[in-house]
């Protein structure tokens, strides 16, 4: 069987020993901007009319109108305009893939005129807003009427934030003990700081005023039961389980581990998380760039990011994987994991060539090979929560298991219940989770005031 | 090669880019130091009994990430003893003896003006300039636009200076009047050898909106200051054609107001100015603009073939008229290109709320690029001039130059609307959405 070596260069990146280090490895692709820079960058804004930016945004937030807000030095009204919009706005700026949404479509693009700095500016308005403390919204008088809210991800957060501004009383059930779900656990630190994401939370906490139960899993069917007795609507903002398994040999060895896994205990624990020197990343979507970058930055000597399909079909956006290129990540294609290899411990992966034949990926016969590593990283998707969202009575799940709403209130079929984010959209955006979560709070409102 | 060179009523400089009087001009270290740039000449900051003024001094109009595209000031003139700048005045004629060095000077007493000419005289001058212009703190005074605001005063004053004057008189006119031709008439009559405008233009720069006081500040307090830079270019543009074209003035004009580079002094003498002075976009970028102004000027000159810049004064005036003489059966349309188009929509929506509702989206939303309705189309030129792409909207002559009628002509054939609703209206066949379609538009 013919064996792949990669040569082993002087890797780019220092295992981080402190945290000045890390913060060296991970510095952030989209710094705060400072109020120079902000002013400069907010006067090229054409204020089209009709703007592709709008449009392409998920949460469509009025661009046009906050980048002239920061350039009049209306900061604050900036900020307004975007959290009306996504109450998710800071972080949003820093972890949007812009580059493929509101940044992609600037106008300016054809006339190969950079784009505008738009996520940078939305974090620069809402961070000024954040330090300042200010409090751009007043919740209405309180209603007797609660709902509860399962998960404090950004899907449960913009929902509790919209329905507190109709003066809704509102409790947030979180498993883990952080909020923000994905933000804080799954996006990789280059992108956006912990700190930064909780100071956002604990801001709009301060705004707006709901309550969330850390440690607090909402697993089983009493679990469920007592909510429906003590609420008058439920919000759904579970997300997504842990990485699916490969069903492949040698998927229990040490150092084989899951993407979202691998990204969590970076984020949690930084310096203490281990890589190897030679890792394999599985899969071709994005969380597998991530995860690819954040190996590469903690110090492994190489890395390398198997597909099992061409480039072209790789899932992952295009700017991703120039992030992971440019951090020295090797990308093989067509190359789909049999096992993975060790005794005890992960030595390497064996993989089979595939192609495309008839629209069908097939692996070509006796072109089997492998690669020597110490680490596997497999990010090949997130399981679906469908054992627990079956306790729910009357829940329908799509044939992908994503739950199935209606599209202008966000109501699942059990009228009590409503759902947004990555459990109901299959795994998309932060940004798409806010603008959901945003939209079933106004479904639970008329839901609500019907009863 | 173009030559640059000019004799000015006179006076005589290297090239026309002459230091206006000012700050830049405060002191014999800058103006040689400008001179070893490149500057043709320079008019020194204006002398007289000196003064005494206040911090701060300045404000500014910033257009977006532009930085004082208008500029105010409330600083007087030369606060440094008459001494002290005259022989720093001979120094400098000592060592740029073919430079043009003016003094520019701001007295009140026909004994003084007498004093102060035979003085800047004996130090080496090249010419005088009266400030008759300065519209702040010394007009209060009876000086300054005091005296350029009354022509029959400003005559006066001109003949008195006539008197002790061996050197070329250049009277600098104030803009703050209704006809500029006047005082400019008055200078003649003074006996003056060339006029020099604008001077800046009253002004509050704008408003403290924190501390609700004007700029620039002084303590709590402010006043008005005189308006220059580049956003007073089109007003002293055309104060400087009025005078040009005007048959009682005819003195040479040394072209003041917005000149920061080689275009917009070819603009200046295209309609009439045979000199120019700068001093905000100095006060801005430093002598160094010099390098460009005259490397622009010169391929200019080169590229349309002028030898000197006598050939190029005043070669716009011809075409400027009034509005009476102007060609009605002259039709121009917009025209966007679909290649060049970015699809900002901006042309569509300036015309749509600004102006004609001559331009039209496609109803394919994934088309951005509109188009012109030429039926309503009136030629205002509004969306070229919001297009951000260079060349992307481009006006297309219809009429085929055949016919030509004004409306001084159409008045003489009595061929013009004279009543409330006469169906001679231009805009009757323009087509105008009912009001409600207004409230129907998608949001």
């Amino acid at each position: 069987m013919e064996k792949i070596n990669f040569l082993l260069s002087m890797a780019e990146f220092n295992i981080p020993k402190t945290e000045e280090g890390f913060c060296r490895n991970f510095g952030q692709i989209k710094p705060l901007m400072n109020t120079t820079e902000a002013f400069y960058e907010s006067s090229r804004c054409l204020f089209c009319y009709d703007a592709p930016c709008v449009k392409a945004c998920p949460a469509s937030i009025d661009i046009p109108l906050f980048i002239r807000q920061i350039h009049t030095n209306n900061i604050f009204g900036a900020a307004k305009t975007i959290y009306e919009s996504n109450y998710l706005g800071n972080a949003c700026g820093k972890v949007c893939p812009t580059e493929v949404l509101c940044e992609g479509v600037c106008v300016f693009k054809k006339q190969k005129i950079k784009s505008l700095e738009i996520g940078r500016l939305q974090t620069f308005a809402t961070t000024t807003a954040i330090v300042h403390n200010k409090k751009l919204f007043a919740v209405s008088e309180n209603k007797r009427a609660k709902v509860a809210v399962i998960g404090a991800g950004p899907a449960g957060i913009a929902c509790a934030c919209e329905l507190r501004l109709h003066g809704y009383l509102v409790d947030i059930y979180e498993e883990k003990a952080q909020p923000s779900g994905l933000l804080i656990h799954g996006v990789a630190p280059y992108k956006i700081e912990n700190l930064e994401i909780t100071t956002e939370i604990n801001y709009l906490q301060s705004i707006f005023g709901f309550t969330v139960h850390y440690n607090w899993p909402i697993k089983t069917k009493t679990d469920l039961q007592k909510l429906e007795k003590t609420y008058s609507a439920i919000f759904l903002g579970i997300g997504l389980g842990n990485t699916r398994s490969l069903n492949i040999r040698g998927e229990d060895l040490k150092n084989c581990i899951g993407a979202t896994e691998f990204i969590e205990h970076l984020k949690l624990n930084r310096l203490t998380t281990g890589v190897g020197k030679k890792v394999v990343v599985l899969g071709g979507g994005n969380t597998a760039m991530d995860a690819a970058s954040d190996a590469a930055r903690m110090g492994a000597e190489a890395v390398i990011l198997a597909y099992r399909g061409n480039k072209a079909e790789m899932k992952a956006y295009h700017f991703e994987y120039e992030l992971a290129k440019n951090v020295g990540v090797k990308a093989i294609f067509n190359a789909i994991p049999l096992a993975i290899t060790g005794n005890g411990q992960v030595s390497g992966v064996k993989f089979q060539k595939t192609q495309t034949q008839n629209g069908k990926l097939q692996p070509v016969a006796g072109s089997e090979f492998s690669i020597d590593c110490d680490m596997v990283i497999k990010a090949t998707g997130q399981k679906k929560q469908s054992d627990f969202l079956k306790l729910i009575d009357n829940l329908k799940l799509d044939d992908l298991g994503r739950i199935v709403t209606q599209a202008e209130n966000g109501q699942t079929t059990n009228p009590k219940y409503f759902a947004g984010g990555d459990a109901r959209n299959g795994g998309t955006e932060v940004v798409n989770a806010a603008a959901e979560g945003k939209l079933a709070a106004k479904g639970i409102v008329d839901f609500l005031k019907e009863m | 090669m173009a030559d640059l060179s000019i004799n000015f009523a006179g006076i005589k400089a290297p090239n026309p880019f002459w230091l206006a009087s000012g700050p830049p001009t405060n002191s014999g270290y800058q103006v040689m130091k400008a001179f070893d740039a490149g500057w043709g000449g320079a008019i020194w900051k204006t002398m007289g009994i000196p003064i005494i003024n206040v911090s701060s001094r300045y404000g500014a109009v910033n257009y977006r990430d532009t930085r004082m595209a208008g500029f105010s000031n409330i600083e007087l003139i030369s606060d440094r003893p008459l001494k002290d700048n005259l022989n720093e005045f001979e120094e400098v004629k000592k060592h740029f003896p073919n430079h043009a060095l003016i003094a520019s000077l701001m007295v009140q007493s026909r004994k003084e003006w007498h004093q102060i000419v035979t003085d800047v005289q004996n130090a080496g001058a090249d010419g005088l300039e009266l400030n008759f212009g300065c519209p702040h703190g010394m007009c209060e005074r009876g000086m300054g636009s005091a005296v350029g605001q009354e022509p029959e005063v400003l005559q006066t004053v001109t003949s008195w200076v006539m008197e002790a004057a061996k050197i070329p008189v250049i009277v600098k006119l104030t803009p703050n009047i209704s006809d500029i031709t006047e005082p400019a008439q008055a200078a003649r009559r003074g006996g003056a050898n060339a006029i020099s405008l604008i001077n800046t233009i009253q002004s509050l720069i704008g408003v403290d909106i924190d501390h609700f006081v004007t700029f620039p500040v002084v303590g709590t307090q402010s006043t008005h200051g005189g308006y220059c830079g580049p956003a007073v270019k089109p007003i002293a543009l055309n104060m400087v054609k009025n005078c040009a074209k005007h048959p009682g003035v005819q003195l040479p004009i040394s072209g003041i107001g917005g000149i920061e580079n080689w275009r917009d002094a070819v603009e200046f003498i295209l309609v009439g100015a045979s000199s120019l002075q700068v001093c905000t976009s100095v006060m801005h970028y430093g002598f160094g603009i010099i390098r460009e102004l005259k490397s622009g000027l010169e391929c200019y000159m080169d590229e349309k073939g002028f030898k000197t810049i006598d050939e190029m004064v005043g070669k716009a005036l011809p075409n400027i008229t009034a509005w009476e003489h102007l060609n009605l059966e002259y039709k121009i349309v917009a025209s966007i290109s679909d290649e060049k188009c970015i699809g900002c929509q901006l042309c569509y929506i300036a015309c749509e709320d600004g102006a004609h509702q001559a331009i039209e989206l496609s109803a394919d939303i994934q088309n951005r690029t509109p188009k012109i309705n030429e039926g309503n189309c009136v030629g205002c030129n509004l969306c070229s001039l919001v297009c951000p792409v260079e060349g992307c909207i481009t006006m297309i002559r219809k009429d085929d130059g055949s016919k030509t009628v004004t409306w001084h002509e159409r008045t003489e054939a009595q061929n013009i609307p004279t009543t409330f609703d006469d169906t001679l209206a231009g805009g009757l066949a323009h087509h105008v959405p009912h009001p409600t379609e207004a409230l129907k538009r998608r949001k």
